[in-house]
């Protein structure tokens, strides 16, 4: 099969099948299912909800048939990571905490998916209340990469995170349905200093960090509420545009979200797209330490490529890159103590037997329930937090904060997009990953995507080759704020110019 | 440690954590003690105004008035009060991941209402943020309220102490104003024998937290202030001020120190639950210090709790370790804007709000002694917001000496409303009624006697119009010189005895016989008059 026709075959595709009566929604899901079986080594799923599935697209059929279809995603499977809360189906967050939690609501981007006609198939993989850059950290076990998965081998290839099972269930779905072979799936995630983008890095699939505030976070249980935004995961940008276009927008359920009115994004066709005079930044802060030779010749490769093709591409400065992880460290660890502070098992959640007092119930539940990153993030949080600590740090990291925004500001004057790596190296393997503690991974892992949440602009990470390994290689396109347009339709020209194998064969073993 | 014990016993009054403190040279300090403690006791008969006469005591309030509002601070969720355990609960209330708070726009008018009646400096940016703790009635593990930055601050209020059997008379206080923020209520713990359940109706409902400043000197003070406040809230229609149904809840922060020394270290009595409240358990927690202070004990800071049934404050033990709230912003909520003079955009516009401000009970007051009333009357009747609009409309109705209805409707009507367990939003009766009776009195149709008669008629009986009633009851009053003249003749015949007392010099039965006079007319005699014809009459024979 070639892989050009599984590039192709996006949800415009797909809906103009379904229009003709080419191709039934229940086609798609019932083929999408099996593909979940057969992928299950992966371990790209915590939930998968088969008969509301099959329900949603029985229902899409018929409006089919009655030509009364909702959307261009009508139909079409969407796969949501395990922390959005979709109604009566198991939130888990990857966390003995919410093991059983089924909630009474849908999240927005749930709704409004579902109201578009898209069918949710099932609940992804993550690091436990998404803390992590691996996927390593659930209940439920790693989830694996695709790539260079060896099924006579107990080592593999990290899937990256926090969003590990949605870039897993993207990269694996490959499935066939009448004649045509199509993506299976597309994917929510959550980014909140990279964990869209990072996996979707590792397992060669398109990866957005929307503008903080353009999609809503209601119903996405938070892990950094000033930072948190819904992802979107897909095989190419066409996709990913068109379920931003599904999920964005003003909704008055969550306070931090723009009022403007999102205007729905339509890229031209990548053939009939230039790039000249686009002024593309380089900072060169991104050459961190830590990047590995390879991704830092794709950098200059590609950089190199967008000169030849027209765009005005030149190095920037952003002092205060560095500064970046442990501002974010501080932080992030803040809020994770004060938002965690709800799981006390009474509620809902775990609650543990013992119940001679309420502080010993509270106790012994979190002790339980919690993994010991989110007990350490907790007990460190509540120090920063403390009123003698307070300045020294929370304030201290805001104030950080602020120069790294004011970082983004000034660049803004002489680039309208930045180009930088996502992750500084190839999947690593689980037994390496492993061997450094959570908090150094995220500080390694998170250190290019994370400023963009910092300063709330979008951010997309694009495949771009493989690795001397086989393994996916990616780069990050940054712009300001709500510059979606742009940044999508560049991530689109070069997804046309680099022709990233997209197919893998992961039934060779 | 067993000398502590020890210790604690020979003097209850002093608190053992001082003495922990001063363990190291604890014998020495006993002994000292000890000799002054004989010392107090010998002049222990000296009187306790003395004792108390050298200690100042200094008070601030904190108040939580529930702001009235169909729903929550941050959800959709009804505030009705006593709806059945756990329906008016949003997802957001009982802290469901993934639900995000949305303010209600009412409760920022409300608040910033209350902010300009009050004469406050509204914040044009506010912020909410996190204050945390564990307890089962907060469901988040935190509170959302507004440390940084208030809604509102700097105010300044002025009211009037008057408490009849306390005040000679009324003089006026004034009290700054800290802050005013808002924030969200708690739920409620119900604890059973063995067992402790949770009621999130309340969670979430909002409040604005007012913090006054320590410029108070008694419990009267502060039983006037939260009296003032609670008309003005109510005039503003902000806060029912049900304080019964929790609505109101008050804060003291009580201290002493000696004229010319620092403040002393306070005490904070949590949610007294009425105006009386304030003023006893203020009163009772001024008292206790002194006695321990006068017995050299330390006071020490902590929370109390008001015992009304006991009358005492008592130490509430949960609170002896100092909380660190580990506040943090609100990161879900944006900075609250307020629209004021150029600034247009905001989540609601102060220039408007102020517009919307009715008159005030201060301005009421003022009106009131315009119209010629006293001071005192001013007071009662603002502070009667049923009894003021029965004198209003009263008043309005006919062109009578609007003093003399005052005083007959504030000793009177409320004689009559408290005898017969009544108030005054019971009356059905017209308004005109009483300018009825107050002119029958004016223009000496009638006796002060009948005049209550009269009202007694009105009010409980519902016999119709006072002049019809008159008529009909034949209750015109007595001035006819011969009337009365024969009627005193027939009082001094029919009492010899006290005749004769009065003639052997005990003058004071001459009231005695004037009683007999009011009785024999039914109380319609005009007294004055039967004075001068009785004395003459006696004087004569």
């Amino acid at each position: 099969m070639g892989m050009d026709k599984v590039l192709h075959t996006n949800i415009k595709i797909v809906n103009k099948l379904f229009l003709d009566g080419a191709l039934t929604p229940s086609d798609l899901i019932g083929a999408s299912l099996k593909k979940v079986i057969e992928t299950k080594q992966f371990n790209a799923f915590i939930t998968v909800s088969k008969n509301e599935a099959e329900k949603q697209a029985e229902a899409s059929l018929q409006r089919f048939k009655s030509k009364q279809s909702k959307s261009d995603l009508d139909g079409v499977p969407i796969a949501v990571k395990d922390n959005f809360c979709t109604k009566d189906i198991k939130t888990t967050c990857a966390s003995k905490m919410l093991e059983n939690f089924s909630p009474p609501y849908n999240a927005t981007v749930c709704q409004r998916l579902l109201d578009a006609g898209a069918v949710l198939v099932g609940k992804t993989n993550l690091d436990q209340f998404a803390m992590g850059s691996g996927t390593v950290d659930s209940i439920y076990g790693p989830t694996k990469n695709v790539w260079k998965c060896k099924a006579d081998s107990n080592d593999f290839h990290i899937a990256g995170g926090s969003s590990g099972g949605s870039a897993v269930a993207v990269a694996s779905g490959v499935c066939f349905g009448k004649k045509y072979w199509f993506n299976s799936f597309r994917a929510i995630g959550s980014d909140t200093g990279g964990s869209t983008r990072n996996p979707a890095s590792y397992c060669g699939v398109v990866g957005l960090k929307p503008t903080y505030g353009l999609v809503s976070r209601h119903g996405l249980i938070p892990l950094v509420n000033s930072m948190d935004v819904p992802g979107i995961l897909a095989r190419n940008v066409d996709d990913v545009v068109s379920i931003l276009n599904a999920v964005a927008g003003h909704d008055k359920q969550d306070s931090t979200c723009l009022t403007k009115p999102f205007k729905k994004i339509r890229l031209p066709p990548a053939n009939k797209m230039g790039i000249k005079g686009l002024k593309i930044g380089i900072p060169i802060e991104y050459n961190c330490e830590y990047l590995s030779d390879e991704v830092l010749d794709m950098w200059d490769e590609i950089a190199q490529t967008l000169q030849n093709e027209g765009a005005i591409v030149k190095e920037v400065s952003m002092p205060h890159t560095q500064y970046s992880i442990v501002c974010y460290s501080v932080l992030n660890q803040c809020e994770v103590a004060s938002n965690m502070a709800r799981y006390d098992g009474i509620e809902y959640g775990y609650r543990a037997d013992d119940d001679h007092s309420t502080e010993k119930l509270y106790a012994v539940s979190r002790r339980t329930a919690f993994n010991d990153i989110v007990k350490n993030r907790i007990l460190t949080g509540n120090y920063f937090l403390l009123g003698r600590n307070y300045e020294k740090y929370f304030n201290q990291a805001l104030k950080v904060r602020r120069l790294i925004m004011n970082d983004f500001d000034n660049v803004w004057e002489d680039a309208q997009l930045l180009l930088t790596p996502t992750t500084l190296t190839e999947a690593p393997l689980y037994s390496d990953f492993i061997q450094k503690t959570n908090r150094d991974q995220c500080a390694f892992q998170d250190f290019c995507t994370q400023p963009a949440n910092m300063a709330g602009i979008p951010a997309v990470s694009v495949p771009i080759k493989l690795s001397k390994n086989g393994l996916p290689l990616s780069l990050q396109i940054m712009g300001r704020n709500l510059s979606e347009p742009m940044l999508l339709a560049l991530a689109k020209y070069i997804e046309h110019l680099v022709q990233f194998p997209q197919y893998v064969n992961f039934k060779q073993k | 440690m067993t000398m502590l014990s020890v210790k604690v016993d020979v003097y209850p009054g002093v608190p053992t954590a001082n003495l922990e403190r001063q363990s190291g040279n604890f014998i020495c300090k006993f002994r000292q003690k000890f000799r002054y403690c004989f010392s107090i006791s010998r002049k222990s008969l000296c009187s306790q105004a003395i004792e108390k006469s050298q200690w100042q005591s200094v008070v601030g309030l904190e108040v939580h008035a529930q702001i009235k509002s169909n729903s929550k601070l941050f959800s959709g969720a009804s505030t009705k009060f006593s709806s059945p355990v756990n329906t008016g609960v949003a997802l957001f209330d009982c802290s469901i991941p993934g639900t995000l708070p949305v303010l209600n726009k009412r409760c920022v008018e409300a608040g910033v209402l209350t902010a300009l009646a009050l004469g406050c400096r509204v914040n044009p940016v506010s912020y909410f943020d996190r204050k945390h703790y564990f307890y089962a009635d907060l469901p988040m593990g935190y509170q959302i309220t507004q440390q940084r930055a208030p809604l509102a601050v700097q105010g300044e209020l002025k009211f009037q102490v008057y408490t009849p059997a306390i005040h000679k008379k009324p003089y006026q206080a004034k009290v700054k104003i800290q802050q005013i923020q808002l924030e969200q209520d708690s739920a409620k713990s119900l604890h059973d024998t063995d067992r402790s359940l949770v009621d999130l109706n309340r969670a979430g409902v909002p409040l604005m937290e007012l913090v006054f400043d320590p410029d108070l000197k008694d419990g009267e003070e502060a039983a006037a202030l939260v009296k003032e406040l609670v008309l003005i809230l109510q005039k503003l229609n902000t806060c029912s001020c049900k304080m019964e149904e929790g609505a109101l809840r008050v804060d003291a922060n009580v201290s002493i120190h000696k004229e010319g020394e620092p403040l002393g270290v306070r005490t904070e009595i949590k949610n007294i639950g009425s105006i009386r409240g304030v003023a006893s358990a203020v009163e009772s927690e001024i008292k206790r210090q002194i006695q321990v202070r006068n017995a050299l004990g330390t006071i020490t800071n902590e929370t109390r709790a008001w015992d009304p049934i006991n009358k005492t404050t008592v130490a509430m033990r949960d609170k002896e370790v100092v909380q660190d709230y580990r506040f943090m912003p609100e990161p879900n909520l944006p900075p609250l804007h307020i629209a004021m003079g150029p600034v247009e955009i905001g989540c609601v516009n102060a220039d408007k709000l102020r517009e919307t401000i009715p008159e005030l009970p201060e301005q009421t007051r003022a009106k009131l002694r315009d119209e010629g009333l006293t001071l005192e009357q001013s007071i009662i009747l603002v502070n009667d917001v049923s009894l003021l609009a029965i004198y209003k409309d009263a008043v309005g109705e006919r062109n009578v000496n609007k003093k003399v209805m005052a005083n007959f409707l504030i000793n009177d009507l409320n004689t009559l409303l408290n005898k017969n367990d009544m108030v005054s939003e019971g009356i059905k009766c017209p308004r005109h009624y009483f300018s009825e009776i107050v002119e029958l009195l004016e223009k000496g149709s009638i006796t002060r006697s009948t005049a209550k008669l009269l009202l007694e008629d009105v009010v409980l009986n519902n016999s119709g119009a006072p002049e019809k009633i008159v008529r009909e009851k034949n209750w015109l009053q007595i001035t006819d010189e011969e009337e009365l003249r024969k009627l005193c003749e027939q009082v001094i015949k029919e009492n010899e005895r006290i005749v004769k007392q009065y003639h052997a010099g005990k003058s004071k039965v001459f009231k005695a016989l004037l009683g007999a006079i009011a009785k024999e007319s039914k109380n319609r005699a005009e007294m004055s008059k039967c004075t001068v014809i009785l004395k003459a009459l006696l004087n004569k024979k």
